[in-house]
This record gives C-alpha cells, structure tokens and sequence, in this order.
C-alpha cells in the first residue's frame, strides 16, 4: 500500500476527488478539485503547491564526489558551481537513458542529486575504486514545487526579498518561518518556479507558511493530472511515458539517447570519460536515428473528421501517454508519446519520436486519432519545442 | 629517449614469465615488472627462517604441462627434478597408511591391505580417469570461445576438441557430461568402497575451494587437478629441487634467453589507458613506461578495480568483476625441525591426513559457517628428504596445507585466530607424528588473510578465483573477458584468473601469448 508523503495531512484534507495515484511508493494527489482544470490554470497564472516529495534524493560527497558524478552524468558537473543546479541525464554503458534528474552542489563538494527512479545501486557500481559516499537523503527530505508566475513574490513573502535574486538554475539555503528551506530555482513546470527541501519534520508547517503568504495571490494545491499538462507544453518528456529507463527494459528498440530525445545538449563528449561516452561519440558522428519534436495537431483537420460523425471536436480532458503512430505520405516516420489540449495556448500539442529528416519545424506530418473507434489520419504541424516558454521562467 | 616496448607484463609469476617467454620468442619486445625483490609471485622458494627455504605459498606438485615445459627447455636454465618413490601416502589412525605409485599394480597392491575389491578396479580406475583427464587436458589448452555467441576463430579452435573425444566412446563422454558436476565423493563410491582410499583422492576435489567432497561440483574440482598434473596419486615420481621457486627461477632464465627484460621492485600502479586501450603503465615511483600491449599477471580484481582508473572501465563489467569468488579457504604452515619426524612410515612423499570422507566434509563444515577447522585435513611436505638444498644439514624443512580456514571469518579476525589455528594444525599434525612439536624450532603460520597482505593474492585465493564449474573455461574469471581479453583494447590477463584457473602449469600464460599473437596479426 503506498505510503502518505510528510505533507500528506494537509494534502488529504484538501484533496475533495479522494483521487490518488501512486508515486514512487507514495499517495499522490491526482488532482484535488473534482476537476483540475483550476489547478492548471493556477500553474499558469498564479502559483501552485505542488507534494513532490517522492522523487528520489541522493547526497554526494567525499574526495571523489566530482569524480563519481562526472563519470555518471553525461553532462560536465564541474562546471555547477557551489549554488549552482544542473540539470542531466546519466546513461548506461551503450549510451542510453536510464534516467535524469538535477545536481545541485550544495557546499564545495557536496552535491543533492535528484532522480525519478531509485538510483543507489548504480551510483554506488560506478563508485568502484573511488572515495566517495553516497546518501539516500530521499526520506529525510520532504519535498515542495512552487511554481507559477507569482511563485517568486510568494517566496519572498515566506522566505524574504532576498530570493528575488536567485537566478534560474541557482541553489539557496533561506528560513521560513524558522524552518531551515533548501530552495532551487527548478521545476518541471516551463514556469517560474521553486522547489524547496526540508526537514520532514517540518513539512506541515512549512506547508501552512507557504500557503498562508500565498493566499492573496491565489496559491492552491495542484495534482498530477494537472502538472502533466503543464510539463507536455513545456516540452519535457516523463520517464515511462515519453521513454523507457535502460534499466527497465531488456529491449534495445525500447531504450532512448540523450540524442534521440532532444538533450543532445547536454551530452558533454570533451569533458572527458564518462558511462556511455564512446558509443554516444559514436552516434554523434552517424547522426542519431530519431528526432523529438513538438506536434501541433492541426484544428480544421481534426475538426474535418469528427464533422463525418455529425460531431463536434471531442478532446481528451488529461494530457494522454499512450503512444500512437506518426506519418508523412501514408508511411510510418515515428510516434506521439504524449500529449494534451493546452488551454493556455489554445491548441492540441503532442510529444513525438519521428526520423530526424522529417523534423525541421513547419514539416507537414499526420498522427493517428480514433474517433468512435475508428482510425483516422489528423494532420499536423512539426514544432520546435517547448511550446510555451514564458520570459518569467528565467527572467 | 625512454626505452619503448611491444608488451609490458605486469608480475613475474610463473605465467607472466610464461607469457613473456613465448612473446620474446616471436620475436616481441617484452619487459616484465615485478613489485617484489624476487620473481615468482606465489611460486617462491623463500628463506623463512636462517638456512630454512620453503616453498611458501604455492607447491612443487604440478610440473608445467609437456607441451610448455618442452618449449621453453627449462632443464637447460637449471631445473633439477629429484626423483621420489612414493608419490602420496595418506596416514590413517593407529599407524595404518595407503601409499601411492606410479605403477599401478604396486598401488593396487597397497590398496589390496584395505579392500580386495578396490585393487581389482583400480586399473580401471586409473584407465577411465586418464581418459577422460586426456579430454579435460586439451580442454585447457584451448581459449575458450566467447559464448553464447562464438566467433568463427572459436568454432576452430574447439575443433582441436573434436579429436581427442572422438577417442571416447558414447558411454565415456556420457561419463564425462555426467561427471562434471557431480560430487568427488559420490564418484568415488561409484567405483570403490574404502573410504581411506576414497578419501585420500576426494581431497584434490576440494584442494584449494570453500566446498566439501559432498557439495556438487567437486568432482570437476578433481578432474581439472588431474588434468594438470596436480593429483599428487597421479602425478610425476619427482620433486622439484630447490623447491618451487626454482621452477620459476629457470622460467626467468628462459624468458631472459629468449630477450625478455625483467626489472624487480618495479611495483605497477596503474595501467595507463587512452581512448580505450591500454597505452603502457605508470610504477609507483612515477616512472612511465609505455607499450602496446599489457598483459596483466595479477588477478582480475586487482587488474580491473585497483590498476584501472575506474572511469575507464565499464561499470557494469566492473560490477561483475566484485562478484568473482575468491573466497580463498585454506593456511600454510611452515616449520623448521631440528630433525627428522617420526611418522609410522617412509615420509618422503607426501603425506595425507584425510582418513574419511566424513573428516574431510565436517572440516568443510567449519568453513559453512564461517570459522575455521579445529580438525583440518593436512597435507604435509617433508621435501628436505630428497633435497638437503633447504635447509641446514641434518635439519628439515615441512610445510602444511591446511584446509579449512576460511577468509571470511564470522565473529573473528585472523590477526588473532592466527596462533590458535597454529596449535590446531601441529596438534592435528601430532597425532601421526607425536615427536613433531619436539622437533620445531621455528614456525610460521600464513592464514588466508596472511597470504592476501604479502602474496597479493585476495582473500587468499591461491588460484585468483574460486576453481568452480561455474568460474570455468568459458566463465573464468567472467564471461565477459574469458578469452584473455579485457574490455580495455590491449590489455590482457594471464594469471590463474584465467582459463584454466591455478596451479603452476604455465597454460595460462601460454594461451594469452597465444592470444596476443593472434591479435597481433
């Protein structure tokens, strides 16, 4: 049976739906409302509270914690200073995904890694041979996203006007109401945002603070069905649902790269060795075999087809995971792996995996949509991602 | 300018100066870095005690095997072979014995004092068991394929298999698949019914592995040691003089006489390794030596996790490198008597105490359930009869094998057990030679943890890994570098880690030799 998150008091008593999904062995809200649809629009207008409490947490640290992490990530963690986030892959020894997560060093040499699935045992294989200790910190540390446009005057409302300095991607230490409060500049959200770590011990407390210096500026508790949606128009892809971790799956078709799936970026190949290095070399020079893109389901085709039915468009109310195929002229070139109506920006955008030369942004493309059960082809447009990419996110 | 070489060997053990003789004689640069004063690793003669020499860790049983031995001519760089009469003689209570030959019909006649029936099957016995030894001896010289997915090279060379058991009948290779993983104890008593006989064979089963006679798998332990010569009731009617370390003191003058460089106290620290392949090593005084080829001779745990920068090794494979068995599960023993014991017979071969199956299995108990033998089973050299070269005249050198004393120890630690295990092993030694405590006027206990710390050989395991059907041929040390190849392009293994596993038989280093030529091209 999943087990209640530190905040899970004051999440039970305002979660109305009784709808709970499990995460990581936890009780997650799905959403709070009996729909959440003002959860999202609190995400993009406001400010929302969001448990993130199960992710996994590690601390590093010891003479060789630079060391362990640079072997591990594919990005160059020497380059995160102290108070400094990064956000990285780490890969198997063929180069494939298994997982992402941020590094945040904390103080000179000791960095929090935080991970999706539970990542001990690999981090631990890697750290054969070298000086390192390695903390699973994930029950010590509750854990809260504030995100939205007026997280930030929320946060300095709790924590004081000092945080209006910190930057996109930086780390820093503040009190709430007393309470010690880690605070990154992160999220999973393509908003401005905060994620903040504490004592469990605290958890309640710093969740009433919270909520009280957000109240007049509408903060509400927001789910995962909401927070999905949000993630697909900020183009950030979810394990299990836009790729498969290498350690969860014995099929290399089922694997991804950091290439394939648009974090090309963030595979530093002149940093030196790294797990996955050579064979991430290697398909730099051939060229990866596929493109993640952004699909904008185009609207008159869509509504082309429903008008066969004498029917007007009907969307999905959640953003969807379940993959469908991607076409150019009749021929399969790849697939949707997510996606959701995005009321924001008023389209249907999609996540997909399609060959990389049909993945110049305006290329004409299909996906497959069922309507009344049966098959259709919606057109669609290629698109760079994110689709939604507000100047406050980094501002 | 520094010198440059084709191929470094890290370790003057007797398959690093096997390895390095067979490259120097094609022709190779080769340099050979031993960390210690002298060459040999765990195959030495050392002066324990003034004017005492002993063979200290590994033991003058296994002569390379022909094929190498004839190679390298080490009769012509100063190996002597004494010769002896009995080749084993296992010491049963009251005064009984069971002596071993070389003629099989004088050992059926020893063993006929025991049991009518045995003698009568003992020439089928030695018959069947040869043969099948003779499968299981080209089986070692092979490099094992890469299973599961063999190259064409592999499938060729296992063809030089199919010769030697087109020579069996159905029936024998039937005998031989069904044997493997049998107990040695349940082989035994397919064929003979004394259990003083039984014993003094199943003991090889276990030599040197943490199981006992009645755990399956041993009977393959016995097999591969007879294969290699190392089943002393089967083995050559000779001693080496000067004990083992003048074994590897001839291949030393081999591998020099054919142009390999030997350099001693040049202790290796890392292996250095550029874009995936080893490129030289760096020796612990900072000195760089660079190579195309390096070729370790240390054991694949100390290879891989200690002379290997970690972030050039695949974790997965450095994972599966931590899960080989050591395990090592047995102590040395060496005493410098003031004379001759008196054992209740001729005590020039070597002595056995293993009187049951029974004994041999509740001393394997012990190891289960991680604390050491109070009762081992011993064998017991006594090589100053035939070679007065070791020690002061009148006077004798003997050393003790002593099985079991495991590396692992459950609630002790070995600095402290080291004493106790002493006294256990003399007074065990004692009840067939009383006068022996009498006698010692040094001694010298090496516990596993002993043999890790001066030998560098980890948890004690003499044969650089546990000698398991499961860390076998194609498995051995892990199926992922079991062709003497490493993930690391150019750097080889060639020590008793690899196929086919310890003893000094010297195929170990023949094959990576082989295998470096190969890929040389």
């Amino acid at each position: 049976m999943p087990r209640p998150s530190p905040f899970y008091s004051r999440t039970a008593a305002l979660c109305e739906s009784h709808s709970w999904q499990e995460w990581s062995g936890f009780l997650s809200a799905n959403m709070y409302e009996l729909h959440h649809l003002r959860e999202y629009y609190a995400i993009r207008t406001a400010a929302a509270l969001i448990d993130i409490s199960p992710l996994y947490k590690y601390l590093v640290h010891g003479r060789d914690a630079l060391k362990l992490l640079n072997r591990v990530m594919t990005r160059d963690i020497a380059r995160c200073a102290v108070g400094q986030v990064l956000y990285t892959p780490w890969c198997d020894e063929h180069g494939r995904i298994i997982d992402d997560g941020t590094v945040t060093q904390l103080a000179p040499g000791r960095y929090r890694v935080t991970a999706a699935d539970p990542s001990l045992r690999w981090f631990e294989d890697n750290a054969t041979g070298l000086q390192v200790q390695i903390d699973d910190i994930s029950d010590s540390l509750a854990a809260l996203a504030l995100q939205g446009p007026l997280a930030g005057e929320i946060l300095q409302q709790a924590a004081g006007p000092a945080l209006a300095q910190l930057k996109y991607f930086r780390h820093a230490s503040a009190a709430i109401a007393g309470m010690d409060v880690s605070i990154t500049r992160t999220g999973y959200t393509g908003d401005l945002g905060y994620e903040l770590f504490a004592d469990p011990a605290d958890a309640e407390r710093l969740w009433d603070a919270l909520m009280e210096a957000g109240q007049p500026r509408l903060l509400r508790a927001a789910g995962q069905l909401a927070l999905d949606m949000v993630r697909i128009e900020a183009g950030l892809l979810l394990v299990a649902v836009d790729f498969i971790s290498s350690k969860k799956t014995v099929f290399d078709v089922q694997k991804s790269t950091p290439y394939e799936l648009g974090l090309g970026w963030t595979v530093m190949l002149e940093k030196g060795n790294f797990v996955g290095r050579a064979a991430l070399a290697a398909e730099r020079e051939r060229g990866a075999a596929w493109a993640t893109v952004g699909l904008d389901v185009q609207w008159d085709s869509l509504e082309q087809i429903y008008k066969r039915y004498g029917m007007p468009i009907h969307l999905p109310e959640t953003a969807w995971g379940n993959a469908v195929p991607v076409y150019s002229d009749e021929v399969q070139i790849g697939r949707a792996t997510s996606g959701t109506w995005s009321p924001l920006l008023k389209k249907y955008v999609v996540l997909a995996r399609i060959q990389p030369q049909y993945a110049k942004p305006g290329t004409p493309v299909c996906m497959e949509a069922t309507v009344e059960a049966q098959r259709h082809m919606t057109a669609a447009r290629v698109t760079a991602l994110p689709f939604y990419n507000p100047p406050h996110k980094r501002a | 300018m520094a010198e440059t070489f084709d191929a470094l060997i890290v370790g003057a053990g007797h398959n690093g100066l096997v390895a390095a003789s067979y490259l120097a004689r094609a022709g190779k640069r080769v340099l050979v870095l031993e960390q210690q004063p002298q060459v040999g690793g765990a195959a030495v003669t050392e002066e324990l005690f003034p004017g005492f020499r002993f063979s200290s860790v590994a033991e003058g049983t296994g002569r390379l095997v022909a094929h190498v031995a004839a190679d390298l001519q080490l009769h012509k760089h100063g190996l002597k072979l004494l010769p002896i009469d009995a080749l084993l003689t296992a010491a049963l209570p009251a005064g009984g014995r069971l002596s071993f030959y070389s003629d099989t019909a004088r050992t059926a006649a020893e063993i006929a004092r025991h049991s009518k029936a045995d003698a009568a099957r003992w020439p089928d016995f030695c018959a069947a068991m040869q043969c099948l030894a003779a499968v299981v001896a080209r089986l070692m010289m092979l490099i094992p394929p890469a299973l599961p997915a063999p190259s064409g090279r592999d499938l060729l060379e296992l063809l030089k298999l199919v010769a030697p058991a087109r020579r069996l009948n159905r029936k024998q290779l039937g005998d031989l698949v069904r044997t493997l993983p049998m107990p040695v104890s349940d082989m035994l008593d397919e064929w003979f019914e004394c259990d003083a006989l039984k014993a003094a064979l199943a003991v090889d089963g276990v030599h040197g592995v943490s199981l006992g006679p009645r755990q399956a798998g041993t009977a393959f332990v016995w097999l591969l040691a007879l294969a290699a010569g190392q089943v002393p009731a089967f083995a050559a009617a000779s001693q080496l003089q000067g004990g083992v370390g003048a074994l590897t003191q001839a291949l030393a003058k081999a591998a020099t006489s054919m142009g390999a460089q030997l350099r001693l106290n040049a202790a290796v620290q890392q292996v250095v390794v550029k874009a995936g392949r080893a490129a030289g090593v760096v020796l612990a005084s900072g000195e760089e030596i660079s190579a195309q080829v390096v070729i370790s001779n240390a054991d694949p745990r100390t290879t891989f996790q200690r002379l290997l920068d970690p972030l050039e090794v695949d974790p997965v494979f450095l994972r599966s490198t931590g899960t080989i068995k050591y395990r090592g599960c047995s102590a040395r023993m060496h005493l410098a008597l003031s004379g001759v014991p008196r054992f209740a017979f001729d005590a020039t071969a070597r002595i056995r105490i293993a009187p049951s199956i029974n004994y041999i299995e509740q001393a394997s108990d012990a190891a289960k359930y991680g604390t050491w033998s109070q009762q081992p089973w011993l064998d017991v050299t006594l090589p100053t009869l035939a070679d007065a070269t070791l020690a002061p005249p009148g006077q004798h050198v003997l050393s003790i094998h002593a099985q079991y004393a495991p590396y692992h120890l459950r609630s002790q630690d070995w600095d402290t057990q080291r004493a106790t295990l002493g006294s256990a092993i003399l007074s065990t030694l004692a009840q067939f030679a009383p006068d022996v405590p009498q006698l010692v006027l040094h001694s010298q206990v090496l516990t596993p943890l002993d043999l890790e710390r001066n030998y560098g050989l980890p948890e004690g395991s003499a044969t650089h890994g546990e000698m398991t059907l499961d860390q076998a041929l194609h498995m051995r040390p892990i199926p992922d570098c079991a062709q003497y190849r490493t993930p690391i392009k150019q750097l080889y293994l060639c020590g008793a880690g690899t196929h086919p596993g310890g003893g000094c038989t010297g195929i170990n280093g023949h094959n990576a030799a082989r295998q470096v030529l190969r890929d040389w091209g």
